[in-house]
């Protein structure tokens, strides 16, 4: 989701019977819903798989803050000024704790900063989305948040402690943001002409990206399996699509606006609603850097990484004379 | 003192990624107590080039909900643990001691609650 | 002339609207994470502030017009801020520099208001004031650490220091609001917080290594409204911007 496309080092899932004494300890103890924690012995794949998944999620979480940032200056009134604002510093938030997850790993912040930066990692594709009227912070916080949460709530059981512990504080600190987000696409969708326009023609340009941000399916592939099989992947990218499409549904007729999708039906066999896969040809050019938005989101935190660099050496150096001056008077 | 490439935890492999960069932020463990008088508890990490600053992050990052009235902060490179190997040693003797819990007392219904 | 509690109460609600907005523009672009958190916490107590000091400046107006009404409605010539809160962030050390040196006035203004004659006013500084004394001990403790940093920070806040002096005189002008509030005992008057706001920022000038500027020219008009900067008209520009294009449309 907000790691869209991880690939495990595993070449397929190994049985226990082919794993030597460690690995299978490992595994055994994961399939005992036990959590590995950072000074555990881990497969050299379980810790670089995870490096890249938090890493990327964290990333997710602080591009992320770009295309809802596009819109704390033009917010319409002060309470909601103060909600998005609150809403994008938790994304913050929620990238640093992640970030600090990872670095239980053994990697540095800065290090995965960089990897970022030089594109070499890489961040969920809705963010490489633009936002261009104010319903489309209705849209994403109610779909992209939606989908967000949808793929995070399991991964509070993930098998890596710090992992699942960061997963358990953002699942708490986001209850509010898919919420704040329905609850401007219910004033659009009840307010003028104008209003109503935009309501829709945001979930037109989001309804897609949305259901890509689960990644594309899994069915086939040994990285999934190896993942669940270590639980730091709990469903499928098409289970989470599913569950994703069918709740969100009823709340865009709610709504009273039509989902882009002539092929929506309920099928009433399986009891689950039918809808077209998005095109994922889309997706694999957005994740190659060709989105509407990923040049403009990569320069932006490059931007803010290089200005902010004489700020953080300053500190760091007045800190370090803070030191020595303290020593000096012992 | 910058956090480590090497492991923010003393003693932690390091995953291979790179070389490090110099001039980082040092990585903090976080303590809060809350408003209930239990004691302080983890409730995660920052960064931060030194306490003063470290307390002042952890009440922007870490109590925006009005989770506690008091901050500690240690750098995480001066925590001491206990490494995993040692678990069997540490902790599997009070397994034995079941007495200890409140639950190993079968107390009659009718007694009412104890 | 108009009410001068409403004209008071608009300067001290416009003071924390335009620079709420000023340290909002942050968000998602500061140096470092922890930095972006914070910065968002300071925004997000001055709106607060912002709303219950222009909800109750549109409450003593009487004319129906809420704090959101009195933010997005008004044009630049109503605006009541100080020339120091417009103006705009430039490098992260100049945001930090406004910061403080708004925050050393505004936290000794808060302070004399918790004793105002007007129960109203006294309860929102109350409240206002517990936020502030961290906003000033954070900018402060940025301030001395950028300044007493590395060469290349200290030249920058120097640099920031040097350009925004000249706004600091008009947050301690007097004038006939000011002196109608101050012999009701509702405010203080400005010019009596002088003594101590000096006290206070050569302390932290001081331990930055920084050098107060000698003149202390002050550039006037924001507060009376009579001439504010060109930095204002785009700020309302973006800020007011759906309100105006959209004026049947509830939000």
């Amino acid at each position: 989701m907000y790691a869209q496309m991880i690939k495990s080092t595993g070449e397929g899932v190994k049985s226990l019977e082919d794993m030597d004494p460690d690995e299978r300890a490992f595994q055994e103890r994961i399939n005992a819903g036990g959590k590995i924690e950072p000074k555990d012995w881990m497969p050299d794949g379980y810790r670089k798989t995870l490096i890249r998944q938090i890493g990327q999620h964290a990333h997710s979480e602080i591009v992320g803050q770009l295309p809802e940032g596009n819109w704390i200056t033009r917010a319409p009134t002060l309470e909601r000024k103060a909600i998005l604002l609150a809403k994008v510093q938790d994304e913050a938030g929620h990238g640093l704790y992640l970030y600090c997850a990872a670095e239980t790993l053994g990697v540095s912040r800065d290090q995965l900063t960089r990897d970022l930066l030089s594109g070499k990692m890489k961040y969920s594709s809705i963010f490489n989305y633009p936002t261009l009227t104010w319903a489309d912070m209705g849209a994403v916080g109610w779909l992209v948040d939606g989908a967000a949460i949808m793929n995070q709530v399991p991964l509070q059981r993930t098998s890596y402690g710090p992992y699942a512990r960061a997963m358990v504080r953002i699942c708490k600190e986001e209850s509010f943001h898919q919420r704040q987000g329905y609850d401007i696409m219910m004033k659009m969708a009840q307010g003028t002409e104008a209003q109503r326009k935009m309501a829709q023609d945001a979930l037109n340009r989001f309804w897609y990206p949305s259901l890509m941000m689960f990644g594309p399916s899994d069915a086939e592939s040994v990285h999934s399996a190896q993942s669940m099989a270590w639980k730091i992947k709990v469903n499928t990218n098409d289970e989470l699509r599913q569950k994703f499409v069918d709740q969100t549904v009823p709340q865009a007729h709610y709504l009273g606006l039509t989902v882009p999708d002539d092929d929506l039906k309920f099928n009433e066999e399986t009891g689950h609603w039918d809808f077209s896969q998005p095109d994922w040809n889309e997706f694999f050019d957005v994740l190659k850097g060709n989105g509407p938005c990923n040049v403009e989101r990569l320069e932006a935190r490059n931007k803010a990484w290089d200005d902010g660099r004489w700020v953080r050496e300053g500190l760091l150096a007045h800190a370090a004379k803070k030191k020595a001056t303290h020593l000096a008077a012992e | 003192m910058s956090s480590p490439e090497t492991s923010p935890y003393k003693g932690t492999e390091a995953a291979d990624h790179g070389p490090a960069r110099h001039n980082e932020w040092p990585l903090w463990e976080i303590f809060i107590r809350g408003q209930h008088g239990l004691s302080h508890r983890h409730v995660g990490s920052l960064h931060a080039p030194d306490a003063e600053m470290a307390i002042k992050n952890a009440r922007d990052v870490y109590t925006r909900r009005n989770e506690g009235v008091s901050i500690w902060a240690v750098e995480a490179d001066n925590i001491a643990a206990s490494s995993p190997e040692e678990k069997g040693s540490l902790y599997e003797p009070s397994n034995a001691k079941v007495y200890r819990h409140p639950t190993f007392f079968d107390i009659p219904e009718e007694v009412g609650a104890m | 002339m108009t009410d001068p509690l409403f004209e008071y109460l608009c300067r001290m609600g416009d003071n924390t609207l335009v620079l709420s907005h000023r340290v909002s523009e942050w968000c998602g672009v500061a140096p470092v994470l922890e930095e972006d958190i914070a910065l968002a916490n300071t925004a997000l107590d001055l709106i607060g502030q912002t709303q219950l000091w222009l909800g109750l400046a549109g409450e003593i107006e009487g004319k129906g017009r809420d704090a959101d009404t009195l933010a997005f409605r008004r044009d630049v010539w109503d605006f009541r801020n100080v020339l120091l809160a417009e103006q705009p962030n430039g490098d992260f050390g100049q945001t930090m520099m406004r910061q403080y040196l708004f925050d050393a006035w505004h936290l000794l203004q808060l302070k004399a208001l918790k004793g105002s004659s007007n129960a109203q006013i006294s309860a929102i500084a109350e409240k206002a004031v517990k936020e502030v004394t961290y906003h000033v001990e954070r900018s402060g403790d940025t301030v001395i650490g950028l300044g007493d940093g590395t060469e290349e920070s200290h030249q920058r806040m120097q640099k920031a220091l040097d350009r925004l002096w000249p706004y600091v005189g008009e947050l301690f002008v007097s004038d006939a609001v000011d002196q109608a509030l101050s012999a009701k005992g509702i405010a203080p008057e400005p010019t009596s917080l002088r003594e101590e706001y000096d006290t206070a920022v050569n302390a932290v000038l001081a331990e930055a290594t920084l050098t107060r500027p000698d003149s202390d020219f002050a550039h006037q008009g924001g507060k009376t409204g009579v001439r504010h900067t060109e930095h204002l008209g785009h700020m309302l520009t973006e800020m007011q911007w759906l309100q105006r294009a959209y004026p049947d449309a509830t939000w």
